[in-house]
C-alpha cells in the first residue's frame, strides 16, 4: 500500500487557479481511475477532474468555494503499490505548490463538462455532451432538416447518447432552445403553519463571479438611468408580417432583433455610447463594431453571451445568431469566444415586463439598455384616447464619460427608429 | 436542324447522370439526357455489373472443379471437368447488361426525361449540339449537369491495342487468354485477375507499390494476399511496367523493372496473351473546355458541396467532379441531390461514410475510418474483431475458408462507431448495416442491442461490436 498525492492539474489556457465547485468523492470512498472526483470552476469554464488512479480516498483538501492553485496537492489516495508520495511529504498537506517533478504519471486531462449544480452521483443521467472536437452526431434525416432550416448542428444540444441529436432536439432548438421544465409547485389545501427553517447557501462559483462583477461595476461607476416609452404599433405590424412571410427555416422574430438593428444605427450616430472605458488607464475606446451582449438567464445564473458584428448582419442573421449564442449559453456549451468581447449590452426583461428598471452596466462598457415587454395601452393621440402598443425602455449610463444629454439622445434615436421601423432598414 | 429547350440537361447517362435525370423528371423539370453510347454508363455497361457477372460465373466454374475431383466435394461429384465457352459466357453477361440498359431507358421515359443518343458538343456552358448537318439537334438548357464519368488511364508507352487492353475489353473477350499480365494491382486489376484465374488463365500481377491494394491496411489485406498466393496468382511488387513488344508467335512480351533499378539491363519480362492495364481511371473532362468550367490539375471539374461548378447553373457529379470517391453510388447520390437542388431544395453532399467494396476473393469492405485513420484524427480508439470461422452461416457456405474477419473501430469515451472493415467470402452484403449505423450516429450499444437474425453472417457484426465492448459471446 502506498499513498498517491494528486495535484491540481493545469487546466490549460493560462489558468492558474480554480474554485472548488464540488467534491464528488469523500474520504473513505473507493474510486476507479477516470471516475470524476472534483468539479472546478475557472474564469472560463467548469471542468470535471477525473481520478488519476484506482484507490481509496484518504484526504481531500479544500471545500466548495475554496480556491486551489494549479500544482497544489488536492487529494490523496491509498493505492496498491508504492504510490507517489513519500511519508514526509504527505504529512503536512499544505496548500503550496509542490515540486512538479514528483509526479509518477501525468495528470489526466480534465474533461470540460456542463456541470448541473449539485449532481449526486456521476452516472449517465444528465445529457451527455458530445466529445470535444467531434462532429455532431445525427441521422441523415435530422441533418437534412437542419440544413433546410439553416441550422448548424454544431450549435444544437443533443439529448441522446454521446450527444446524438434527435428530431425532438432539433424541434426544441428551433422553438427557441432552453428546455423549460415547469417549476410551479403544486398548491394544495395545506394548513398554514409557521415555518422557522433556514437554508444557508454559500456564495460560490458563478454566483460569486456575478457578485464580484456587480460590485466592480456599481462601486466604481456613477450610474444615471433614463427611461422612455416607445410606440411599437407599427413595428408590431411589421414584425407580424415578417413572421407570417418569413423564409422557410428562418427564426421567428421577436422585438430584440429590431432593437439590435436600431441600436446599430443609433450607436453609429452616438459613438461615445459604444465604447469601453478603462478607468485605470483613463482611456475610452470607441468601437466601430457593434458587439451586443445579451443578458441571458440560465439554470446556472446570469451570463452575457455576445452577438458579434451586428452592424454586418441583417435582421434574420441578428435573430439567428442571437438564438445561437443564447441557446449555447443556456446549454452550457458557449465557448469563451461567445461570452466575451461585447461593446454594449441589452438586458431584456421579456415576459417579466415591469415599467422600468435601473440596469447595472456591464463594465467596462459605458451603457446598457433594458427592454420591457410591449403591451396595449391607452394613450393620447391628436386629442383622443387611443389604444397603441407601447414598450418601455430603461437605460443606464456611465456618467463619468457619457453625459446625460448623450445617453438620452441615444435612447431617443432608438425610439425614433423603432417608431418608424422602415428607417431601421434604410 | 432542331432546337430544343429544357430546364435540365444531363450529359452522360451513367449511374450519376441517369439518376439525376430521373429525379429531375420526377420533380417536374423538363429534362433531356444525352448519352454517347448506351444508357447505363461505365457501371452498367462496362464496369460494375459486367464484372460482377463474370465474377459470379468464375466462382461457379471454379467451384465445379472441386466436384469434378475423384471423390467430389460435399458428397456431390460430377463425372468430368466443367467446360468453359467464353463466347457464351460473355453473351450471358451481355444479356444482363442489355436488360439493365433497357430498364434504365424505361425508367427515364417513365420519369419524363428525354434520352438522346449521340455525342454532345458544347457550344457554350448551357448549349450543346448533338450530331451534324440537318439532323443535328441543339439543346439549350437553364441548368446543366455534367456527368461525363471517367475513362481508364492509358499508359503512354504501352497504348491500348489488340494485346494491351483495358478493363472494358477484358470483360468482352471471345476467348479465354491462357496467360494474362495485369499492370496495376488495384481493385479493378485484382477483381479481373482473380476472375481470369478462376476461369483457368494463368495470371501475373505487376504492381509498382510494395503491396497489392495499397489503399487498404495490412491487416485487412492479409487474407486476400494469402488467397492470391493459394490461387497461384504470381505477383511482382515494387516494379514498373516499361512497355510491350509483340512476339513472333503472336503473343505479347511485357517488360518491367525493379523500381529502384537504374540499369536497363536488369529488365525482366514475361510473355503473355493479353496485358490488362488497370492503373486507374481519369475524369472524362477533355470536351468541357467550351463550357468554361474550372478543372483541377488532374482534370476533375471543381465543385463545392452542392456539386456547383464555377459557372452558375452548371453542376458536375460523379467521377468527372472532384467531390467524393470515383464510385457509382457516390455519383447516384450526387445526381439525385443536384436534381433536388435545381428544383429549389436545400441539399448538400455531406455523407458520414461512403462504403467501398472490392469484389475479390475474399471480398474486402470498408466504411468509415480505419483504426489508423481514427487515431490520426485524434479519436481515442477501441477495436473489436470477429472471425468468419466462428460464424455458423459462414461455415455452411464455406465462407470461412479465406480466413476473413470483421473489425469494428469506435471511440473509447462515448462508444460512437467510427468505422467498420471486413474481409471474407460473401461479406459485401453486410455493408448496408454498417453504413446505416454510421449515418445514424450509432453507438456500439445500438448494434449490441439489436437482435441479429440467426443463422446469418450479419451476426458477425453483432459479435464484432460485442468484442469491441469486451464481451463477445462466440469468440474466445
Amino acid at each position: 500500500m502506498g499513498t498517491f498525492a494528486f495535484k491540481m492539474p493545469d487546466i490549460g489556457e493560462g489558468v492558474v487557479e480554480g474554485e472548488v465547485v464540488e467534491w464528488m468523492v469523500a474520504v473513505g470512498d473507493v474510486v476507479k481511475e477516470d471516475d470524476p472526483i472534483l468539479s472546478v470552476m475557472t474564469d472560463k469554464a467548469t471542468v470535471e477532474i477525473p481520478s488519476p488512479v484506482d484507490g481509496k480516498v484518504t484526504k481531500v483538501i479544500g471545500e466548495a468555494g475554496d480556491i486551489l492553485p494549479v500544482g497544489v496537492v488536492c487529494i490523496e489516495f491509498e493505492v496498491e503499490g508504492s504510490g507517489n508520495a513519500s511519508a514526509s511529504e504527505q504529512a503536512p498537506a499544505k496548500t503550496e505548490a509542490a515540486p512538479a517533478k514528483e509526479e509518477a504519471k501525468p495528470a489526466p486531462a480534465p474533461t470540460p463538462a456542463p456541470v448541473a449544480a449539485p449532481a449526486p452521483a456521476p452516472v449517465a443521467a444528465a445529457p451527455v455532451a458530445r466529445a470535444a472536437g467531434t462532429k455532431a452526431l445525427a441521422s441523415p434525416a435530422v441533418r437534412q432538416r437542419a440544413r433546410e432550416a439553416n441550422i448548424s448542428l454544431d450549435h444544437v444540444a443533443g439529448s441522446g447518447p454521446a450527444g446524438r441529436i434527435s428530431h425532438a432536439d432539433l424541434d426544441a432548438h428551433i422553438a427557441g432552445g432552453a428546455s423549460g421544465a415547469s417549476r410551479s409547485a403544486p398548491v394544495g389545501g395545506r394548513a398554514r403553519v409557521e415555518l422557522n427553517g433556514t437554508e444557508t447557501m454559500k456564495v460560490i462559483g458563478l454566483r460569486r463571479k456575478i457578485a464580484d462583477s456587480m460590485i466592480a461595476s456599481y462601486s466604481t461607476i456613477p450610474h444615471f438611468s433614463y427611461f422612455e416609452e416607445v410606440d411599437v404599433t407599427a413595428l408590431e405590424e411589421l414584425r407580424q408580417h415578417l413572421n407570417a412571410t418569413r423564409p422557410e427555416g428562418a427564426p421567428k422574430l421577436t422585438y430584440l432583433p429590431f432593437i439590435m438593428q436600431a441600436l446599430v444605427k443609433a450607436l453609429a450616430e452616438r459613438p461615445e455610447c459604444n465604447a469601453l472605458y478603462d478607468d485605470e488607464a483613463n482611456v475610452v475606446t470607441r468601437h466601430e463594431a457593434v458587439n451586443l451582449g445579451i443578458a441571458t438567464q440560465t439554470d446556472r445564473g446570469l451570463f452575457v453571451p455576445v452577438v458579434k458584428h451586428v452592424e454586418a448582419m441583417d435582421i434574420w442573421q441578428s435573430a439567428s445568431e442571437m438564438g445561437r449564442v443564447t441557446s449555447a449559453t443556456r446549454d452550457g456549451k458557449a465557448g469563451v469566444e461567445d461570452l466575451t468581447g461585447s461593446t454594449f449590452t441589452i438586458t431584456s426583461l421579456g415576459r417579466l415586463g415591469g415599467l422600468g428598471a435601473t440596469p447595472i452596466i456591464n463594465k467596462p462598457e459605458v451603457g446598457i439598455l433594458g427592454v420591457h415587454n410591449a403591451k396595449d395601452r391607452a394613450v393620447v393621440r391628436n386629442g383622443a384616447v387611443v389604444i397603441r402598443r407601447m414598450m418601455n425602455l430603461s437605460s443606464s449610463w456611465d456618467h463619468r464619460v457619457v453625459d446625460g444629454h448623450d445617453g438620452a439622445t441615444l435612447v431617443q434615436l432608438v425610439k425614433t427608429y423603432l417608431e418608424n421601423p422602415a428607417t431601421i432598414f434604410m | 436542324m432542331e432546337t430544343k429547350k429544357c430546364q435540365v440537361l444531363v450529359i452522360g447517362a451513367g449511374p450519376g447522370g441517369y439518376v439525376a435525370a430521373i429525379r429531375a423528371g420526377q420533380l417536374g423539370l423538363s429534362t433531356i439526357i444525352v448519352e454517347g453510347e448506351k444508357a447505363g454508363g461505365t457501371c452498367l455497361i462496362r464496369g460494375c455489373i459486367p464484372s460482377k457477372a463474370m465474377i459470379h460465373a468464375a466462382h461457379r466454374f471454379h467451384d465445379l472443379a472441386k466436384h469434378a475431383k475423384k471423390d467430389g466435394h460435399m458428397g456431390i461429384s460430377i463425372p468430368g471437368p466443367a467446360e468453359l465457352n467464353m463466347a457464351d459466357l460473355v453473351g450471358w453477361k451481355e444479356n444482363i447488361v442489355t436488360r439493365l440498359n433497357k430498364g434504365v431507358e424505361h425508367l427515364l421515359k417513365n420519369a419524363g426525361a428525354e434520352l438522346i443518343i449521340g455525342w454532345a458538343e458544347f457550344q457554350d456552358a448551357k448549349t450543346v449540339k448533338i450530331g451534324e448537318g440537318k439532323d443535328a439537334i441543339i439543346v439549350q438548357a437553364d441548368h446543366v449537369i455534367l456527368a461525363n464519368g471517367s475513362v481508364p488511364i492509358e499508359l503512354p508507352f504501352m497504348p491500348y491495342d489488340e494485346h494491351v487492353i483495358s478493363s472494358r475489353e477484358a470483360l468482352s473477350l471471345e476467348t479465354l487468354p491462357k496467360h494474362v499480365a495485369i499492370v496495376g494491382g488495384g481493385y479493378i486489376g485484382l477483381e479481373l485477375g482473380i476472375t481470369f484465374r478462376m476461369l483457368g488463365s494463368e495470371v501475373t500481377v505487376v504492381e509498382a507499390m510494395d503491396s497489392v491494394l495499397p489503399i487498404f491496411d495490412k491487416e485487412i489485406r492479409r487474407p486476400l494476399e494469402i488467397s492470391i498466393k493459394k490461387q497461384k496468382i504470381k505477383t511482382h511488387l515494387g516494379v514498373f511496367a516499361k512497355g510491350t513488344e509483340a512476339t513472333k508467335d503472336g503473343r505479347v512480351q511485357l517488360n518491367f523493372i525493379d523500381k529502384n533499378e537504374k540499369d536497363e539491363k536488369k529488365m525482366q519480362n514475361i510473355v503473355v496473351d493479353k496485358v490488362l492495364v488497370t492503373v486507374g481511371r481519369k475524369p472524362n473532362s477533355a470536351s468541357l473546355a467550351p463550357t468554361g468550367v474550372a478543372l483541377d490539375e488532374r482534370g476533375f471539374v471543381k465543385v463545392n458541396d452542392r456539386c456547383e461548378t464555377n459557372m452558375k447553373g452548371v453542376y458536375a457529379i460523379g467521377d468527372v467532379c472532384d467531390s467524393g470517391e470515383m464510385l457509382a453510388h457516390v455519383a447516384s447520390f450526387q445526381g439525385e441531390m443536384v436534381a433536388e437542388i435545381i428544383a429549389g431544395k436545400k441539399r448538400a453532399y455531406d455523407p458520414v461514410a461512403v462504403p467501398a467494396i472490392v469484389f475479390t476473393e475474399p471480398e474486402i469492405v470498408s466504411v468509415g475510418l480505419t483504426p489508423e485513420e481514427a487515431e490520426a484524427a485524434g479519436h481515442p480508439v477501441i477495436i473489436g474483431k470477429f472471425p468468419l470461422g466462428a460464424n455458423g452461416r459462414a461455415l455452411t457456405q464455406e465462407a470461412e475458408k479465406s480466413a476473413g474477419f470483421i473489425r469494428v473501430c469506435a471511440r473509447e469515451d462515448d462508444h460512437r462507431i467510427l468505422g467498420i472493415q471486413g474481409v471474407g467470402t460473401h461479406i459485401s452484403e453486410l455493408v448496408g448495416e454498417w453504413t446505416l449505423a454510421l449515418e445514424m450516429g450509432a453507438l456500439l450499444e445500438d448494434i449490441a442491442g439489436t437482435i441479429h437474425a440467426h443463422p446469418t453472417m450479419t451476426e458477425m457484426t453483432h459479435e464484432a461490436v460485442l468484442a469491441t465492448l469486451g464481451h463477445a459471446i462466440h469468440s474466445a
